[in-house]
Order: structure tokens, then C-alpha cells, then sequence
């Protein structure tokens, strides 16, 4: 049976997981949940795997097909249109692979949490909303997508909804991502109005023929990148829409791996590489996208530095690293950056996953200056968490030194202002490097800083630590696609997604084989240096001291938090309580409301008076009609000089 | 001024004197001996146009029947004098001006389009008794037979109304 | 002879008068009186249209309308028997049942 053809099976097996789970869960034992939400990911999964081998069987031929009509409005059409193509199945692979693991993973880790179905239910309508995603073939569908995953972030974030913490965090998510999603809207919006269209292919098709914009030129295809890049930073947590997801991680440490780590802050690159034609014909967009996303990386880098929740740490690294992605984007070099997205994906859910494991092997603590000494008590957890941070810090073989190093390169070769962004990056791995290492000193090594008597340290259980070693062997060789290229030869990755995201990129394969090797090795060098670096300041006699100054700064991370509450936030309540409610809605809405009322009455009082019972009175009443009635009657006559000539 | 004018005149100011001597007056009584001196202006008015029939019926039945019946309810109902109420402030204040307000709308279209109209004149074939009754049994006769079925309910009705209670 | 204006605006003369009385007398039977003061105004115009054009239709419409008056005037001074029992009084302002 071909798959291809019952596409659309894949998004809505997670989806009858989802109802199933979230109207009956309630009453069933874990393991019936469990076979639920598993069975219906693993069965997405294994067809995923086989819609690729007809893909592939196909010869690569791109498929799409419209499975249902849906929108049909004059000249606007949408339909459930759903497609496969080279970039399609990089997605769906990862989104369904990782996410399977992430559901193995939660049975253990969420095994004595309230609510259990109630989290499985959110986590398979996660999958559902994010298959539609990077299924769709025209913008609308992505965009149901893309909102349903905003709101399954606000449902998982806000998972444990009685503490105000984890609520506000959850409303903070799902309103920071309202504004980006305002702006991939309007993007949206413009895209229609210029090419009558919403579907990928007549818009890639129509915007083939159109030439490109100039730099510095604010026309209508910047302004649509623009637009959609402002979503993106919502989605994918960038400058300046990046605070929800810090904040993001009251959530259950799964819910971390899958959401702000492997799928969903993903969509925003998916979505930028999906439109990469769009970016390609805007190079101001793509400079500013380029820009925002180095910005980011070091930015958060920074960050990152100085916190101390084993959860924050990995939560600036997720930003940073999306910074990356998008660099990657900026500069051209649109297969780079899902390359990293795919190893970003193994290493991040790795490392969230490992801290999880570490959370609940020391009974709940998050604070990494309460834990320490680790190393020989959690041994597989350990190891994988080791594999994953010398994945993030970009040593080869391990996977990410491929695809960040991929990026470098194309930023150092693309033009404006391209060594200053590859110089900005190469600070920001050293960070990078600096600060995963700090955590696993200060969490692994150093001697204990918590209380052996109350907290008994134990390995997590095997449907926890095996996903962490199937992720972490991926860590390890999710790189070696482009290992070839390393030694002059093919760069698998890149020519597999040529067909969709063009082989011509603005650093591709241009520069010389030595530069490209002389910067592998400098990446490796910035990548020791903050490893060695982090050894000397956190191993021996390591202390938590007072914050100051600049620590202070990054600590508090710079402010920005404080600084959009007085801007933004403070004023828009402002408005909301003393115009929009004291004064629209209480005075001039409810004013004519009770206006209404207020009237009738006063009028019905008023003709009221006419019922006074005297029959004279009702006579003059009647008197006053016929009058009336005379006078129309009798009007022709009376004017004559209006009706025609006087009659004598 | 032709001696038909003068006849005119005279008649008039006689229908109009008993119409103000019918609001005037206090007891009903009065009223109703005022309004049959109207009535009879207003036969003598018909005469004067040549509507010789309809001015035999109008004092026959009108003043005949009609009236002789209001003064036998007056007498049956022992009416006094009028109690001098007023309840209607209303009517108090705006009677006297919407009536003049009917009157000179009606008079001033009346008199705005009919004042090419020929005058009626007395005599002729045209309306004698032979002439209407013919009309009445031809053209007319649907309305004729209704008006003889409304009395018939008219008398029943006046029979239920003025009885006793058992 | 005399033009039929006269006649008309005699007619109105007493109509006008008769609403007069309609509205400022108290007594139930003077009212009625007017009533009639106000159908015989009406008569006088149709009896001067009819002679002045002609046509004896008019007066064959005065005819109806003094059978309608006769059939009126019986049932209203019926009911007005029955109001005077009940309420014991003539005055029209007395019958206010239908006061709010």
C-alpha cells in the first residue's frame, strides 16, 4: 500500500493518540496511556520511515497532493495540501525519531507525576500540530500548524498549572509567540497579495521569475521576509522575542527536550529554509536575519555564563545555538543551517534529556551549586551527557563540529561584514564551549554540595537511559553525512537537499579547501580554550560567590525581562484598565446598553400619560389623528403653488 | 342679494345658533331641543337646494324618531344638570384649537376646489322620490337590504341591552 | 341662486361646532348629541354635492347614512342606560375603568 497516497495518516495517528488519551486517560492505568501515546508515535514513525523509502524509491521526485478542500473564496483556494520533498524528509524524520524517543523517555520520568495522561494527550497533539507543520504545502496549513504548537507549548509549559510560576511561564510563551505570529501573518498576508497565492509551489514558482531586490531596497519581498522572520523570532525564540523561552522551562524536562529544543523552536528555521527562495531575492532581510541570528548567539551565550539552574543553561544554549541556525540562513548557506537543526535536535534533546535524568537522580534539585560529585554514581547518565557536550562544544567526530563549522565558513566568505560575523561566532563557541563545560564540572566533579543523608542518588531506569544512549550515538555520527567533504570529497547533506534549497549558496563551495581546513582548526581551538578555561575556574575549590557587576548584569539576564515590563508590558495594562475598560467599555458600551434601557422607560413613562382612563382626553386623541389624516388628505389642495397650478 | 340668500342666511344662522345654544346650555334637555331646531334649519336648507324627499325624511325620522328618542332616555335617566368636572386638562386646552384646526382645513380645502362648482338648483326630475327610489331598488339595492339587516341587529341589540336582570 | 360653496362651508361650520361640543361636554347623552350634530353637518354636504352636479346618488347616501344614525343612536343610548344603572352617573369622566 503506498503510503504516499495516506499521507495524511502520519500528523493524525499522534492526533487519535491525543483523544483518545485526553477523553479516557483519566481513567486508565499508566501502562494503557503509555500504549496509547507510544503506540500511535512509534506507528508515525515506522510509516514516516516507510513514506521515505517510496520517496526514495520514487527517484527522489517531490510529491505533493491536495487530500481535502478546504478553503475556496473567490479566487483564494487552500486545501489540506500535504508534500514530501528532500527538506520534508529531514523533518519528518527527526520530528517523528526524536519524538518517539522524548515519548519512551516521559513514561519514565513521568511515571509518578498527577496528570499522566493529561501529558501524554498534550505531547501527541504536540506531534500532530508539528507533523502538520513541516507537512504542509502551503503557507495556511503550516500556519495551523504553527499555532497549534504555540498552543500545546502554553498547554506542557503550563503542565503543572497550580503553581503561578508555571502558569505565567506558560502565558508568557503563548503571548510572546501571538506577536511573532502577528507578523508571519502579515508576511502571509503580502505574499498573497503580490502572488495570488498561498501554495509553495506557485509562489516559489511565480517568484523564480521575478529579479531579485538590491540591498538596501525595502520593497515588497524584503518587507514579506521581513514579516515572516518576525514570526520566526517568536517561534524560534531570537532577539527580541526570545524571553518566553528561558521562562519556558517550568515545564516537565521533556517537555524542554521535544519543544524548545528539538521540534518546535525549529519551525521558525524550517520556515525561513522553506522560503529560502523568498530570502534570496530580499538580501536585506537576509543580512538582517543573518545578523539577528549571530547577535543571538553570542548574546545568549553570555548568558549563560553565570546561571546556575542546570534547565537555564541549556535554555540560553537552545537560543544561542537557534542563532546559529539562522547565521547559517543569513548568510546563504540554508542546508547548513538544517544540518545544525538535525544535530542540534540529537545533542539538545540529549543534554535535556541527561538533565532531566540528573534532576531525578537527585530527587528533584535543579541547582547545579547543589549538586556535584556525580560522575561515579550515575555513570550512563554521566557518559551520555559527556557525549552531548562535546557535541554542543563542536569536537570532531562528534556531530555538530560538521554543521556549526559549515556555518562559520559560509559566514566568514559571504560579503557584507562576513568576517565580523564569523568573529562574533567563533566568540560565541568559545562561550559556548566555556559554559556546557562549567556544567558538567560543577555538576559531575567538584565534591558533593547537597545533603547525602536526604537525597539518594540513583540512575534513572532503562525507559529513560536508553533513549539518552540512542541519542547520544546520533550525537556522535548524526555528522558524519558531511565527513567526506572533509577530505575533498562529497558533502552528502548539502547535495541531498540541493534539489529544494538550491546547490548555488552564497559561501557554498566556494573558497578553497585549505581556508575551510584552516577554520575547522581554529573552530577546534576556540572549542578547547573554553574547555580549558571552564577546568581551571570550576574544578578545584569551585564556590558560589556574590554576585557583582558585570555577573550581576548576565545573571540578571541583562534586564531585559524588567526592562519589557516597563516598556511594554506596564504601559498596555495601563491603557487596558484606565481607557479601555474605565472609559469604552464601563462608560461608552455599558452607557448605551443601559442608554437603551434607560430611554425605553423614560419614554414609555412619558406615553404612559396618554392612559389616564378620561374618555375626553382619549377623544382629543382621536381628534388629533383625524387632523392628521386631513392635512395629508387635504395637503395637495392646500399647496397648490407644490402640485401644479392654483384651481380656482 | 336675491331673495334665495337671504332664505339661505337666515337658515344658516339659525343651524349655527342652535349648534352654540346645544354647547351652551347646561342640561341635556336643552341640548337636545337646540339640536332639533337644527335639524329643522337643515330641512328647510334641503328645500331651499330642491332635495324635497330627503328633507321630508330628515324631520320625519330624525326629528321624529331619533330625537323623540333622546328626550324619552333623558327623562328615563332623570339627567340633571351637568356636574362641572374636569378631569382632562387636555381637552380643556386643546379642544377649542384642533377644532378650529379640523374646521379650517376642511373649509379651506373645501373652499379652495369647489368653487366652480354650478349652484343647486331647486326642482327637476333629477331627485324626485320616483328617481331615488329607483336608484335605491337598482343600483343600490345590495346596500339597501344590509341597512334593513342592521336594523334588525340594531333592535336586537337594544332589546338585550335595556333588559332587566333576572 | 346660492353657490354651493355656502352650503359647504356651512357644513363645516357645524362640524367644527359639533367636535367642539364632543370635547368640552360631560354628559354621556350631549356627546352623543354631537355625534349627531356632526353626521347631519356631513348630510348637508352630500345633499348640496348631489344637487349641485347632478347626481341624485348623493342623496341616496344621505338615506343610508340617517338609517345608520337611527340604528346607532338605539344600541348607544342602550348602552348608555346600562353605564347610567351601573355607575349611577351621567358624567363621562366617571367611566374611567380603564384608568392605569
Amino acid at each position: 500500500m503506498p503510503i504516499l497516497d495516506y499521507l495524511w495518516i502520519i500528523p493524525l495517528l499522534p492526533l487519535l493518540g491525543s483523544a483518545l488519551n485526553g477523553l479516557f486517560g483519566k481513567n486508565w492505568p499508566n501502562k494503557v496511556v503509555n500504549t496509547v501515546a507510544l503506540g500511535s508515535t512509534g506507528l508515525s514513525f515506522v510509516l514516516a520511515i516507510e513514506a521515505v523509502r517510496e520517496f526514495f524509491a520514487n527517484g527522489q521526485q517531490p510529491f505533493r497532493r491536495e487530500f481535502v478542500e478546504w478553503i475556496v473564496a473567490g479566487t483564494f483556494h487552500a486545501g489540506f495540501n500535504l508534500q514530501l520533498d528532500q527538506l520534508s524528509v529531514v523533518m519528518l524524520l527527526v520530528v517523528t525519531g526524536v519524538g518517539f524517543l522524548i515519548h519512551i523517555y516521559s513514561t519514565g520520568y513521568m511515571a509518578h507525576e498527577g496528570g499522566y495522561y493529561r501529558f501524554f494527550s498534550y505531547l501527541n497533539l504536540f506531534m500532530f500540530f508539528m507533523l502538520i507543520l513541516v507537512l504542509a504545502a502551503n503557507f495556511v496549513l503550516l500556519f495551523v500548524g504553527w499555532e497549534g504548537v504555540g498552543l500545546c507549548s502554553y498547554l506542557l509549559v503550563g503542565f503543572y498549572f497550580l503553581r503561578k510560576s508555571a502558569a505565567d511561564a506558560g502565558k508568557k510563551a503563548f503571548i510572546v509567540n501571538r506577536i511573532g505570529d502577528f507578523g508571519f501573518m502579515l508576511g502571509m498576508f503580502l505574499i498573497f497579495r503580490t502572488f495570488h497565492s498561498l501554495d509553495f509551489s506557485a509562489v516559489f514558482t511565480q517568484l523564480a521569475t521575478l529579479p531579485p531586490e538590491n540591498m538596501g531596497q525595502f520593497g515588497v519581498l524584503t518587507i514579506a521576509a521581513l514579516l515572516l522572520f518576525v514570526g520566526a523570532t517568536g517561534k524560534s525564540a531570537q532577539i527580541p522575542l526570545y524571553v518566553w523561552l528561558p521562562d519556558a522551562m517550568e515545564g516537565p524536562t521533556p517537555v524542554s527536550a521535544l519543544i524548545h529544543a528539538a521540534t518546535m523552536v525549529t519551525a521558525g528555521v524550517y520556515v525561513v529554509a522553506r522560503s529560502h527562495l523568498l530570502y534570496t531575492h530580499a538580501p536585506s532581510a537576509m543580512y538582517v536575519v543573518a545578523v539577528v541570528g549571530c547577535a543571538t548567539a553570542f548574546f545568549a551565550a553570555t548568558i549563560g555564563l553565570v546561571q546556575s539552574d542546570i534547565k537555564k543553561v541549556l535554555a540560553y544554549s537552545t537560543v544561542s545555538q537557534l542563532g546559529y541556525m539562522f547565521l547559517g540562513c543569513g548568510v546563504g548557506a540554508f542546508s547548513a543551517g538544517i544540518f545544525h537543526l538535525m544535530t542540534h535536535a540529537f545533542f539538545k534533546a540529549l543534554l535535556f534529556l541527561s538533565a532531566g535524568s540528573v534532576i531525578h537522580a537527585v530527587g528533584g534539585e535543579q541547582d547545579m551549586w547543589k549538586m556535584g560529585g556525580l560522575a561515579s554514581k550515575i555513570k550512563v547518565t554521566f557518559w551520555c551527557m559527556l557525549f552531548g557536550t562535546i557535541a554542543i562544544a563542536g569536537f570532531p567526530p562528534f556531530a555538530a563540529f560538521f554543521s556549526k563549522d559549515a556555518i562559520l565558513f559560509a559566514a566568514y566568505n559571504s560579503e557584507a561584514g562576513g568576517k565580523t560575523l564569523y568573529a562574533v561566532g567563533l566568540l560565541a563557541a568559545v562561550l559556548t564551549s566555556f559554559y556546557v563545560f562549567r556544567l558538567i564540572w560543577l555538576t559531575f566533579f567538584t565534591e558533593p554540595r547537597y545533603d547525602e543523608h536526604h537525597v539518594h542518588v540513583h540512575e534513572s531506569p532503562k525507559n529513560m537511559t536508553v533513549p539518552l544512549m540512542i541519542l547520544a550515538f546520533l550525537s556522535l555520527t548524526g555528522g558524519w553525512f558531511a565527513l567526506p567533504a572533509l577530505f575533498g570529497g562529497k558533502d552528502y547533506f548539502t547535495d541531498f537537499l540541493a534539489p529544494v534549497l538550491g546547490s548555488v549558496e552564497a559561501a557554498g563551495t566556494e573558497g578553497s579547501a585549505s581556508l575551510e581546513h584552516t577554520l575547522s582548526l581554529v573552530a577546534v581551538a576556540a572549542a578547547t580554550a573554553g574547555l580549558l578555561v571552564a577546568w581551571r575556574m570550576y574544578t578545584k575549590g569551585a564556590k558560589q560567590g556574590p554576585s557583582t557587576g558585570l555577573h550581576k548584569v548576565l545573571y540578571h539576564k541583562y534586564y531585559i525581562d524588567e526592562l519589557y515590563q516597563a516598556v511594554v508590558v506596564s504601559p498596555l495594562v495601563w491603557v487596558s484598565t484606565n481607557v479601555l475598560w474605565k472609559v469604552i467599555d464601563v462608560g461608552f458600551i455599558d452607557g448605551i446598553v443601559n442608554g437603551v434601557g434607560t430611554v425605553s422607560r423614560a419614554i414609555g413613562d412619558t406615553v404612559r400619560q396618554t392612559q389616564s382612563g378620561n374618555t375626553r382626553s382619549y377623544a382629543v386623541w382621536v381628534l388629533v389623528g383625524a387632523i392628521v389624516v386631513f392635512a395629508i388628505i387635504f395637503w395637495p389642495i392646500l399647496h397648490p403653488a407644490l402640485f401644479g397650478e392654483v384651481r380656482p | 342679494m336675491t331673495g334665495a340668500l337671504v332664505i339661505f342666511f337666515a337658515l344658516a344662522a339659525l343651524a349655527v345658533l342652535g349648534a352654540i345654544s346645544l354647547i351652551v346650555q347646561r342640561h341635556p334637555i336643552h341640548s337636545a331641543l337646540s339640536l332639533i331646531v337644527v335639524m329643522v334649519a337643515l330641512a328647510g336648507l334641503y328645500l331651499l337646494m330642491g332635495a324635497e324627499f330627503v328633507a321630508a325624511v330628515q324631520i320625519i325620522v330624525y326629528g321624529g324618531a331619533i330625537m323623540v328618542l333622546f328626550i324619552f332616555v333623558i327623562m328615563l335617566l332623570n339627567a340633571g344638570e351637568e356636574e362641572r368636572t374636569n378631569f382632562s386638562r387636555l381637552a380643556t386646552f386643546a379642544g377649542v384649537p384642533l377644532a378650529l384646526a379640523v374646521t379650517g382645513l376642511i373649509g379651506a380645502g373645501i373652499a379652495r376646489s369647489s368653487a366652480s362648482l354650478p349652484a343647486p338648483e331647486p326642482g327637476g326630475v333629477l331627485t324626485s322620490t320616483r328617481t331615488l327610489s329607483t336608484l335605491l331598488f337598482s343600483e343600490f339595492v345590495y346596500p339597501f337590504e344590509l341597512t334593513s339587516f342592521l336594523i334588525l341587529v340594531a333592535i336586537l341589540g337594544a332589546i338585550v341591552l335595556a333588559q332587566r336582570e333576572n | 341662486m346660492v353657490p354651493t360653496n355656502y352650503y359647504l362651508i356651512l357644513s363645516a361650520i357645524l362640524f367644527g361646532l359639533g367636535i367642539v361640543a364632543f370635547v368640552f361636554k360631560r354628559n354621556i347623552i350631549t356627546i352623543f348629541m354631537a355625534i349627531e350634530l356632526m353626521l347631519n353637518a356631513v348630510n348637508l354636504a352630500f345633499v348640496a354635492f348631489s344637487q349641485s352636479l347632478g347626481k341624485p346618488d348623493g342623496e341616496v347616501f344621505v338615506l343610508f347614512v340617517i338609517v345608520v344614525a337611527a340604528a346607532e343612536a338605539a344600541v348607544g343610548l342602550g348602552i348608555i342606560i346600562l353605564t347610567a344603572r351601573t355607575r349611577r352617573s351621567l358624567n363621562v369622566e366617571r367611566v374611567d375603568l380603564l384608568k392605569l
